[in-house]
């Protein structure tokens, strides 16, 4: 069993949905990065996503964009990134799935990443621009046999071939893309999303967790009520853009983490 | 024809480049759009208005003009031989005389069709020196389609005419600030708006790049350019191939519409990238010279991009070369020995567009002058017995300001004297290229 089949198990016996908070390695710079995921944890975070920050990150908004550009701004690399996992990693004690595009991936060779993401502590990998059917031939084969979980996105225009697909390939966890569109926060959620989560967790036996758009109190509740896990950004990340100097930054974000999550523990 | 299914089921690939890198989202609509241009181009009634459509609204077929006044400038020692004056004969395939002045309506009519067909109501395209933008507004305002162009900034700024004109055409422009403020930002904004809009609107992507199906779907509404270039040739010279093709190659979209048609004749081709003005990152868009593998905007190919896999800025005079990654089929071509590829720089494509205007009256585009600069290395070592034929995929009426620009930074804008040697080197030598150079 992996650290998140574990996580997720964990929250099905406590009979809530996990929640999953995610931040952009390296955002404003990796010294504070590594302060605002200790925050994530003691804020009440079953496990961590961890953006990859990419030049060209055509599925993300605004927000995660500015991210991803501060921090290679700051001069993140991806070995800046492994590092980063490997100082919290075990400490948090909670998993870790990195959240990226393909490229990063790419030049560095599909199997050095997976094996040097493996040896910082990395639990999995969703890589947002790779389908299964590019995945197959060299990237699942590469992390399942480093006991990565290769997670794989599905979305409300995803058939039904398509979730049978996705179901196949992921372990772990499946992300549901709560609408077509880009990261980053909404006012609602769609009108169908609470239909549509049900309708796909049905023909999956893997836990779902559910992101993009999702930034309130309200709207985690509402989701974590179909959901195996709910995974809020942006409205973190924004924090970190109104003021990436603030002294009581890692505070602010322990402090959002804790409310946006109060809903799965009462 | 892209190679169908690779052994890892992939879709969409050439040779080891192409496929589909997208999210999840894009992935039935592409399947979608996939299926419906497979049925489209195998219908007779859909070509039928296709064809229609390009001949009495678009301009075609395109003239081949033997520019005579530019072979006899060119006329190396051994020229002067031929039948009017000069040494080889040089064509210009003039997709610069089609509606809205470039190549790209090829292609735009067609996917407006094929949107229109697909009950989609509103179309985007990303556009870099405008001609796509405009080509798509054009489409889209004939056939009743709303429209949205993503333009970087940068690029609004260097092709201020066509932003007015896709304006008056009906279209939105909208100005991303992001990035390099160019094509690969306007292409990013694009893929955001489709995602999001995915079930009103389709994406006229605009150059032989993306995810399957586009690299083959836009080469394919283009090949009419070489198809008809090839007919035209067998009544002006004899035979259907020239000996030398030219082509230039931002994304690839008129070199490959030109190139695919003579793939099984003997006639060796040559694309041009952009050398801009140094050979560092960040100073040009030479991805055959400076590229390695990687994956943007959903394919497999030749990027620009430092050791991380970041991609990397751009710069070239020519707004439509400025792209950090070049059609995964041209990649597939150069692998497999059958294209040339190399760049001319910024000096030598503002060179080559005075040369052109002066010896024939002819303002090409810039994207079009960097392949005069190609002929006019090769020109002056070729017999008289022999042909040029260059693409001229666009007209440069759009580009006067950025010449003008040039001629002031630097003083000077005339050509320079065909030099021997010097322009013989190529990055790669073709099987044929010595007899063609003797």
């Amino acid at each position: 069993m992996s650290a998140i089949d574990a996580v997720f198990e964990r929250c099905r016996e406590e009979d809530r949905a996990a929640f999953i908070p995610f931040l952009m390695a390296g955002d404003p710079d990796l010294a504070t990065c590594e302060q605002l995921i200790g925050a994530l944890g003691a804020g009440g975070a079953d496990l961590i996503e961890l953006g990859v920050p990419f030049s060209d990150p055509i599925a993300d908004g605004p927000v995660n964009q500015a991210a991803a550009a501060r921090s290679l701004a700051a001069g993140t690399t991806l070995d800046g990134v492994f590092d980063l996992v490997a100082r919290c990693r075990d400490r948090l004690g909670l998993p870790i799935v990195l959240f990226t595009y393909f490229n990063p991936i790419h030049a560095r060779g599909i199997e050095r990443f997976a094996e040097q993401a493996a040896a910082s502590g990395v639990d999995g990998v969703l890589c947002v621009d790779l389908p299964p059917e590019e995945a197959a031939e060299r990237f699942l084969p590469a992390l399942l046999s480093r006991g990565l979980d290769p997670v794989f996105l599905l979305a409300p225009t995803s058939t039904k071939e398509r979730i049978a697909k996705v179901a196949a390939a992921s372990r772990g966890f499946v992300y549901y893309v709560s609408r077509t569109g880009v990261t980053g926060e909404r006012s609602a959620l769609a009108p169908t999303l609470l239909k549509e989560v049900k309708r796909v967790r049905k023909r999956l036996s893997l836990p779902l967790a559910v992101g993009f758009g999702i930034s309130s109190p309200e709207q985690v509740e509402a989701v974590a009520g179909v959901a195996d896990g709910v995974v809020v950004g942006s409205a973190l990340v924004r924090l970190v853009e109104d003021d990436p100097k603030a002294s009581d930054l890692a505070e602010r974000v322990e402090e959002q983490v804790r409310q946006l999550s109060a809903p799965l523990r009462r | 024809m892209a190679r169908g299914r690779n052994a890892t089921g992939s879709a969409g690939t050439f040779g080891a480049y192409g496929g589909r890198y997208v999210p999840e989202t894009l992935m039935a609509p592409l399947a979608e759009l996939t299926a419906a241009y497979d049925k489209a181009r195998r219908q007779r009634a859909f070509r039928r208005l296709l064809t229609d459509l390009l001949g009495d609204y678009a301009g075609r077929p395109t003239p081949l003009y033997r520019a005579d006044r530019l072979s006899e400038r060119l006329a190396g020692p051994g020229g002067g031989r031929g039948k009017r004056g000069g040494g080889v004969r040089i064509y210009l395939k003039r997709e610069d005389l089609l509606h809205t002045g470039a190549h790209k309506i090829n292609n735009a009519i067609g996917q407006a069709l094929l949107a229109q067909k697909m009950g989609k109501e509103r179309v985007i395209a990303e556009t870099g020196a405008g001609q796509h933008g405009v080509a798509t507004a054009t489409a889209a305002a004939l056939l009743g389609l709303s429209c949205t162009v993503y333009m970087g900034a940068e690029d609004t700024r260097r092709q201020r005419l066509n932003v007015e004109r896709m304006r008056l055409l009906g279209a939105e422009v909208a100005t991303v600030d992001a990035g390099s403020r160019t094509l690969k930002d306007a292409i990013n904004e694009a893929l955001r708006d489709w995602v999001t809009n995915v079930h009103t609107t389709h994406y006229i992507l605009g150059s032989v790049l993306g995810p399957d199906p586009y690299p083959r779907m836009v080469r394919d509404f283009h090949r009419v350019i070489g198809d008809e270039a090839r007919r035209q040739l067998k009544k002006a010279e004899g035979r259907y191939a020239p000996d030398l093709a030219i082509a230039c190659v931002g994304g690839g979209s008129n070199a490959l519409g030109l190139f695919t048609a003579f793939l099984g004749d003997r006639c060796r081709m040559i694309g041009v990238e952009a050398g801009g003005s140094g050979t560092a990152l960040g100073q040009h868009a030479a991805r055959f010279e400076g590229g390695t593998l990687g994956v943007l905007h959903g394919t497999r190919t030749l990027v620009l991009q430092d050791e991380e896999g970041q991609i990397a800025e751009t710069h070239s005079v020519s707004a439509g070369l400025d792209y950090p990654a070049v059609g995964p089929e041209h990649v597939d071509l150069r692998d497999r020995g059958r294209v040339e590829y190399t760049s001319v720089n910024d000096r030598e494509a503002i060179d080559a567009f005075h040369l052109l205007a002066e010896t024939e009256g002819i303002l090409p585009a810039l994207e079009s002058a960097h392949a005069i600069a190609e002929a006019v290395r090769h020109a002056p070592h070729m017999s008289s017995k022999m042909s040029i034929l260059v693409n001229l995929s666009g007209r440069g009426d759009k580009d006067v300001e950025s010449v003008l620009e040039y001629r002031d930074d630097s003083g000077n804008g005339s050509i320079r004297p065909p030099q021997g040697p010097a322009f013989h080197g190529l990055g790669r030598t073709h099987p044929r290229a010595a007899s063609e150079e003797e």
